[in-house]
């Protein structure tokens, strides 16, 4: 029964794959040129780089839900009950090499995520980007023994985790009231979507960072 | 063929690869990995596809961006749910449908 | 004039990001607030659309196919009003639910602030990605909380329910992604012109994978495994919004796709096909109900029994008749509305007698009658429309449907629903006949606060009162 399974699901997934790579050898041109349409449109976006502009203003409203999707598939893990573990946890390793690194590193780490966020405007990186690299800094920070895990996030590591979608939404209705969702006034675009990927840094810092924190250690938490 | 077209059709690949991993194999972990290869499948030829002409389009790049992101904290929610039955049931796998009341569904 | 649509998916994001902040366990009075605001929003877009037709609303300024829009139809409002109908009197229950459960009250109402965000958004995108990002929205609230009770056994469904959910959502990227390099678009308002029958080959394996996506979420046989699991095994609040309103999301997308993007090139026998599935899940739901032994399980292969309906609208509304179609169509979104409220009630009413009987086998429920006659009272209103016995508003959904298979003479479907009728009549009953058995001797039941009946009783009571005012439903449909 099992390898029946196996086999009709290798044959049907390999004749999609076949039927799939033969279809997509011979296609008409596309109808639609959306690029043209974004350079044209790139000066009224505020910021230089095309993927900032498609991201945060012209398709900022998928980034919107994106950030809440990240949001609650933290709340889903938190959600979760807890159980205490059986397995051993090692101690942070007192290891000097990785002590002294991680002492030099996480400044550095920091740096790098502000000025990927900065950049962002101008060449690839921005928030998501930024927000990675910090998450990465307090992985390391946590490996190292000087940041511990998360038992329950207290108000105020809540308040952080949410912050870039609060503001966001914030910035979102404010706007409204001078025209649509997420339509930004010409000339304030770019200084609007700096503060608003400025807060997301954070708040996507803590949540990616959280997704490990929370699950490193049940023994601790009850 | 351009090169772009080479990428959606490595695409098509690790697509049907992922989908065969995360429907066969038993694990979870290599299925969550079943998972992200499918993923990055479907960003390899939404990426190529749009791209085949030569010219470079940032709206797809974007929605690959968006769509890494749903990945991930799809990824995470399925690594936590997977360690918390790693703990409850020893092992890292979906249990078997007890007999009894769950016997008879497909 | 005052534009609701940003609102409707902006209020329940705002209010449950709140809740988080809040803490675990709060956010109730942010839910109910928050819902009564939602549905005066819809209602509100209901009126518009009546008056106005289609509305449209371009987010950013920017306009499709370079920006996102949303649009509003008589479909849309119709959803839109049912999800916050259902989920109100849900959140009262659900607060009375969770006092006697306190500890699987963690981060509840974040994760149904944000189930309801996404139902919202999903209704009003006009866009394949962004309907995407919403269905991820949904599929992993959902799955939050069908694990948020703990124990092994929901835990397992929830991990079956996520990977389930991934593959079906992974596939409708697919065809996004494949959509996207045939046309250069993903806005639905530019595709719906370009797609007409000679469409390169690509669009149609592009829809078929859209669709079958759509079914794994919607739980369609035979790719139900994952629902009676997920549904049966979860809180009582849970199930019911799961029951109730997260499948109709992903059924609303395959009649969106199905009727508005790819109608040029959606063929009879695909339609037969979808309807033979429906049928083998009327007939295949319905026996395995009869066999369960737990309440909730019942319950649960019975919505895999009542979704099989749903599907039995597409061979009865493609190559037939304009009347044929049009009246399988009403037919078909009526019994989503029916369904709904129904569905919600009877998880509803399930969860109050576990409550205070203490066990979930439907042995237990002995007794039930005497000590509580409204949660009774609520689970055979519920019944009469799941049965589809007049005049509720499941009789009037399946007449429109036996009225468009006679009239496309295509007398098979008849006699599923017939017999689908009849089996559903005896799960029903089977859970009715134990609640009217003396209690046993050591039966002990515990008081239910009011909150855990009364509101759950006017949503049977609609589902009833469905058939009579019914016409008020397809007045709306049929307006834009």
């Amino acid at each position: 029964m099992r390898t029946l399974l196996n086999v009709t699901v290798l044959f049907l997934a390999s004749a999609l794959g076949l039927v799939l790579g033969w279809l997509i050898l011979d296609l008409p041109v596309a109808a639609v040129h959306l690029p043209e349409q974004v350079t044209a449109l790139l000066e009224m976006s505020g910021v230089v780089h095309p993927v900032t502009a498609v991201l945060l203003n012209f398709r900022g409203y998928d980034t919107l839900l994106e950030i809440a999707v990240l949001l609650l598939a933290l709340l889903g893990i938190l959600a979760l009950p807890r159980h205490v573990s059986d397995h051993q946890h090692r101690s942070p390793s007192a290891n000097p090499v990785l002590q002294t690194l991680t002492r030099v590193l996480a400044p550095l780490m920091l740096l790098v995520a502000g000025y990927v966020l900065w950049a962002g405007a101008h060449r690839p990186g921005g928030a998501f980007q930024a927000g990675a690299v910090l998450a990465g800094a307090g992985v390391l920070l946590h490996l190292a023994g000087l940041l511990p895990a998360w038992a329950t996030p207290g108000r105020t590591l809540r308040a952080g985790l949410a912050v870039g979608l609060l503001v966001f939404i914030a910035v979102a209705v404010a706007l409204m009231a001078q025209g649509t969702l997420l339509q930004y006034p010409l000339g304030w675009a770019g200084a609007l979507i700096l503060m608003i990927e400025a807060s997301l840094t954070l708040s996507l810092g803590l949540i990616l960072a959280g997704f490990y924190l929370v699950l490193t250690d049940s023994r601790t938490r009850v | 063929m351009s090169t772009a077209l080479v990428y959606a059709l490595t695409g098509t690949a690790l697509f049907v690869l992922g989908v065969a991993g995360l429907i066969l194999q038993p694990h979870l972990l290599r299925k969550i990995l079943a998972f992200n290869i499918m993923g990055s499948g479907i960003f390899l030829v939404l990426v190529g596809l749009a791209q085949r002409a030569g010219t470079p389009d940032p709206v797809p790049q974007a929605m690959v961006l968006t769509g890494i992101v749903v990945a991930i904290a799809a990824t995470a929610l399925a690594l936590a749910l997977a360690r918390q039955l790693l703990d409850m049931c020893g092992e890292m796998r979906l249990p078997e449908e007890k007999t009894g009341k769950d016997r008879l569904d497909v | 004039m005052f534009d609701p649509m940003p609102w409707l998916i902006l209020s329940p994001l705002i209010w449950a990001t709140l809740a988080f902040v809040h803490g675990p366990g709060r956010g109730a009075r942010l839910a109910v607030a928050g819902l009564i605001l939602q549905l005066a929003l819809a209602a509100m877009l209901a009126q518009q659309i009546v008056a106005g037709g289609v509305r449209v609303y371009a987010v950013g300024g920017w306009g499709a196919p370079l920006g996102i829009d949303l649009t509003a139809d008589g479909l849309s409002a119709v959803m839109l009003l049912l999800t916050q109908t259902v989920a109100l009197p849900l959140v009262f229950y659900a607060r009375a639910y969770f006092t006697d459960h306190a500890n699987s009250l963690r981060y509840f109402w974040p994760l149904t602030g944000y189930l309801l965000a996404a139902m919202n958004a999903l209704f009003l995108s006009a866009d394949v990605f962004n309907i995407y990002v919403t269905l991820e929205l949904l599929g992993l609230a959902a799955v939050g909380l069908v694990a948020v009770a703990g124990g092994a056994g929901p835990i397992t469904a929830a991990m079956r329910y996520l990977l389930a959910t991934l593959l079906g959502s992974g596939a409708y990227l697919l065809g996004v992604a494949l959509l996207y390099g045939v046309y250069g678009s993903v806005s639905l308002a530019a595709l719906t012109p370009l797609i007409a029958a000679d469409t390169p080959a690509v669009v149609s394996l592009a829809a078929a994978l859209m669709l079958l996506g759509m079914m794994l979420k919607t739980a369609l046989f035979p790719f139900h495994f994952w629902l009676p699991p997920a549904h049966g095994g979860a809180p009582a609040p849970v199930s019911a919004l799961l029951s109730a309103l997260v499948i109709k999301a992903s059924f609303y997308l395959i009649l969106r796709l199905w009727f508005d993007l790819f109608a040029p090139i959606t063929s009879v026998t695909a339609a037969q096909l979808l309807g033979a599935l429906g049928a083998g899940a009327v007939l295949w739901g319905s026996l395995l109900a009869l066999r369960q032994t737990h309440l909730k399980m019942l319950v649960a292969y019975s919505t895999v029994a009542q979704l099989g309906y749903l599907f039995l609208l597409f061979p009865l509304a493609t190559g037939v008749s304009a009347e044929v179609a049009a009246s399988a169509w009403q037919g078909g979104v009526l019994q989503v509305v029916a369904h709904g409220l129904a569905k919600a009630a009877m998880f509803a009413a399930v969860g109050a007698m576990i409550t205070a009987t203490g066990r979930d086998e439907i042995l237990g429920i002995a007794g039930v009658a005497a000590r509580l006659p409204l949660t009774l009272f609520t689970f055979a209103l519920a019944g009469v429309t799941i049965m589809g016995l007049p005049p509720s508003g499941g009789f009037a959904a399946k007449w429109l449907l036996l009225g468009a298979a006679l009239a496309s003479g295509q007398w098979w479907w008849v006699v599923v629903m017939v017999v689908g009728g009849l089996l559903s009549a005896a799960y029903v009953f089977k859970v009715l006949r134990q609640a009217f058995l003396p209690a046993e001797e050591a039966a002990n039941f515990k008081p239910l606060p009011r909150m855990l009946e009364w509101p759950v009783l006017l949503l049977a009571l609609a589902s009833l009162v469905l058939g009579l005012g019914g016409g008020e439903v397809l007045s709306l449909l049929g307006a834009a």
